[in-house]
């Protein structure tokens, strides 16, 4: 297979983009556009909206409001088998009665293009399935599967792909294996690739940008990295990844907030509070990632380098998982702070029961708008690895 | 292209240390299956397998009722009843074909309604499609005569449409009659099997997955070409179900021919029929029965290997 040069092409934007099934709002009025190119992910929980959105981008679904471009085509209206576009099925939907090449020449045979041994051919050894051209779709695994449902998608070189959780039905390894697979088959055919996961990790290995949907909006969208660690919602803060969120007062403005949290004060940059109001007096929640604390026994709190964020608290757990340490601490500043800690050096005293002190540079501290769900996002977390 | 790494191989199955061995099954665990099948064996053996040597022996045999019949191995008999009632074969099998087509013509999109399209009125219409046997089947058939009855509704309409005209033309239907005519007795083969033909198929279809669909769609075919690369393809198993359910007891049946029909529409079954039980000619009757079972069997067998269907399921 030799680079595929995109030859027409454009983003995908979606224009105030719909679904509503009688008084049930699936999607509500959404912008948003994937630029061409690019590995874009809808990220959310099930019944988020994101599949139903994919499934319009498709023509699978009907829009009740708004519009779909392509380029600068409008394709709202063209059934699905006019768009230049398709689909990887999350049950992979492989025609039973069909051999792999069969299932993969489908796309190419609709278009009335005769000889397609070549490029079956050629998509086959792309997707590491030379050898199973004559097989059915039931002799194959489930992985094997996924390539061919891949394949036949990506042989139509259609401008966008659209992939709804292709990887949901593989064991853990697997699904490794076929996310770096697939992020080197899209920047081999540098097509654009939209990708609906409800797993964080899935989105944030494979995607340049995730869109992270709930309830039928999009919450927050950006660079994996970028939505990581600055979360603007609490919602995004505990679906992507866990985080510590600390309800607090605002005491002082300056360059730094200071935040009166659990009986002490912490300190945050100003540029990384997302709340609307950031005067004195109001509230907010402070925001750290477990894996940006540092924990040290009571008895060593004097060797902690001042100007940290400091919180003291009791271990009630922790749980050994190799390369880290993860640590449940009960405090006043909540009552079930996570902390990895990397298995460097571990501290023998770390047991549950010790008197510990959490401390972390302030600048990995976010600001959220305290006027939202402090759980919200953290227990519809599916990914249960 | 470079290749990362050969595709996975399926997980090796892990050795076993120990010989743990799976306990023998039990001599009755093992008996178990053949217990099971006793009843349905014994019910054949004694009400299929017995007569059907019982009619064997009995088309070989010749005599009279009065002298008594007995074994003379007189296969002339088969050569004798072909000879003479091989229009009534040639009649069955174009009628029971006929019968067939219609009812696929018929029961396909019905079927095809029930499945896909039917939603929460699916079963209403599954017990609809069955409600006719409700009534038994003479009563259906001898129905059909009121249907078709000289001066009728329908002969009225078919009549006013000219349609009658065409059909006589082609020897279907006699002077603005249908009673009594070829087509009178393949309307009622039709209308007696077609639920065998409407539920073998709605059971192939309603298999589908409805994604499969979606991705023809999205693999640029319109819907016609999904019906025509996809959905029919699918259903094979249930056409070919569904067609050996019809033409197979129409190609036997009497009745409709009895009821709807005449002396020029008689079937093979009136024959061996009125050779049983008026005639009284135990072994051409036999014969003939033979002679339709080797005939279907015959045309059936082909069928199944031509339609090959067997790695569909």
């Amino acid at each position: 297979m030799t680079q595929q040069q995109q030859t027409a092409g454009g983003d995908v934007r979606l224009a105030g983009i719909s679904k509503t099934y009688g008084s049930f709002t699936a999607v509500h009025p959404l912008d948003l556009t994937v630029p061409q190119g690019s590995f874009f992910a809808l990220l959310g929980a099930s019944g988020c909206g994101k599949t139903t959105t994919l499934r319009m981008i498709a023509g699978l679904e009907e829009a009740t409001t708004g519009t779909v471009f392509l380029g600068d085509k409008d394709i709202t209206d063209l059934p699905p088998y006019k768009r230049p576009v398709n689909t990887v099925f999350q049950s992979y939907a492989l025609f039973p009665h069909l051999d792999i090449t069969e299932n993969v020449a489908f796309g190419l045979r609709r278009r009335g293009i005769k000889s397609v041994k070549k490029q079956v051919d050629d998509m086959l050894e792309l997707v590491q399935l030379g050898d199973f051209a004559r097989r059915k779709p039931h002799q194959l695994s489930g992985g094997q599967q996924q390539r061919v449902a891949v394949a036949r998608a990506l042989i139509n070189h259609p401008q966008v792909l659209l992939l709804d959780e292709p990887l949901g039905a593989l064991d853990l390894k697997l699904r490794r294996q076929m996310q770096l697979e697939l992020k080197r088959i899209q920047t081999e055919v540098g097509i654009t690739f939209v990708h609906v996961t409800h797993d964080q990790e899935e989105a944030m290995t494979m995607a340049d940008t995730v869109a992270v949907m709930n309830g039928g909006r999009v919450e927050q969208l950006g660079a994996p990295a970028d939505l990581y660690e600055n979360p603007r919602t609490t919602f995004v803060a505990n679906f992507l990844g866990t985080s510590n969120l600390i309800g607090g007062e605002i005491v002082s403005t300056g360059e730094n907030l200071v935040v009166a949290a659990g009986g002490g004060k912490l300190a945050l940059p100003r540029e990384r509070c997302s709340a609307s109001s950031t005067a004195a007096g109001g509230r907010l929640l402070l925001g750290i990632r477990p894996e940006k604390i540092s924990l040290a026994h009571a008895d060593d709190a004097d060797d902690i380098p001042a100007g940290r964020n400091r919180v003291t608290g009791r271990i009630t757990d922790s749980s050994f998982i190799g390369v880290s340490t993860q640590y449940v601490v009960e405090s006043p500043a909540g009552t079930a702070l996570q902390v990895y800690e990397q298995n460097i050096e571990r501290d023998t005293r770390l047991v549950p029961g010790a008197e510990v002190v959490l401390h972390w540079n302030p600048a990995h501290t976010f600001g959220l708008d305290a006027a939202q769900d402090i759980d919200a996002g953290a227990t519809s977390v599916e990914d249960a690895e | 292209m470079s290749v990362t790494e050969a595709p996975p191989a399926p997980p090796a199955e892990p050795e076993e240390p120990r010989k743990l061995t799976l306990r023998k099954p039990s001599t009755r665990k093992r008996l178990v299956p053949y217990w099971l099948l006793l009843p349905g064996i014994l019910w054949l053996v004694v009400f299929f397998a017995l007569p059907l040597v019982y009619q064997a022996s009995t088309s070989v045999q010749t005599g009279s009722l009065e002298q008594g019949f007995e074994v003379t191995w007189h296969f002339q008999t088969y050569v004798d009843a072909l000879r003479e009632y091989y229009p009534q074969f040639i009649r069955s099998l174009l009628y029971a074909g006929t019968a067939t087509i219609l009812c696929l013509l018929l029961g396909y999109p019905l079927a095809y309604l029930i499945a896909f399209k039917a939603g929460r009125w699916r079963n209403l219409v599954l017990v609809l499609v069955i409600a006719p046997f409700f009534t038994s089947f003479l009563i259906r058939t001898l129905a059909w005569k009121t249907i078709l009855a000289d001066g009728g509704a329908v002969v009225d309409v078919l009549n006013t449409l000219h349609v009658l005209d065409v059909t006589s033309w082609l020897g279907w239907t006699e002077s603005n009659r249908v009673l009594a005519t070829p087509m009178a007795v393949v309307c009622g083969l039709t209308y007696n099997f077609l639920p065998f033909m409407i539920l073998p198929l709605y059971t192939s279809l309603e298999r589908i997955d409805g994604r499969l669909h979606e991705a023809a769609g999205d693999l640029y075919a319109t819907p016609a070409t999904t019906f025509r690369k996809v959905t029919f393809p699918l259903s094979m198993p249930g056409v070919v179900s569904g067609t050996l359910l019809t033409f197979i007891p129409a190609s036997g049946d009497y009745v409709n021919a009895e009821l709807l029909g005449s002396t020029d529409t008689k079937m093979v079954g009136s024959v061996i029929q009125s050779q049983f039980l008026r005639v009284l000619d135990y072994p051409t009757a036999a014969a003939l029965s033979f002679i339709l079972m080797a005939i279907v069997l015959l045309m059936v067998t082909f069928y199944i290997r031509r339609s090959g269907t067997e790695d569909l399921v």
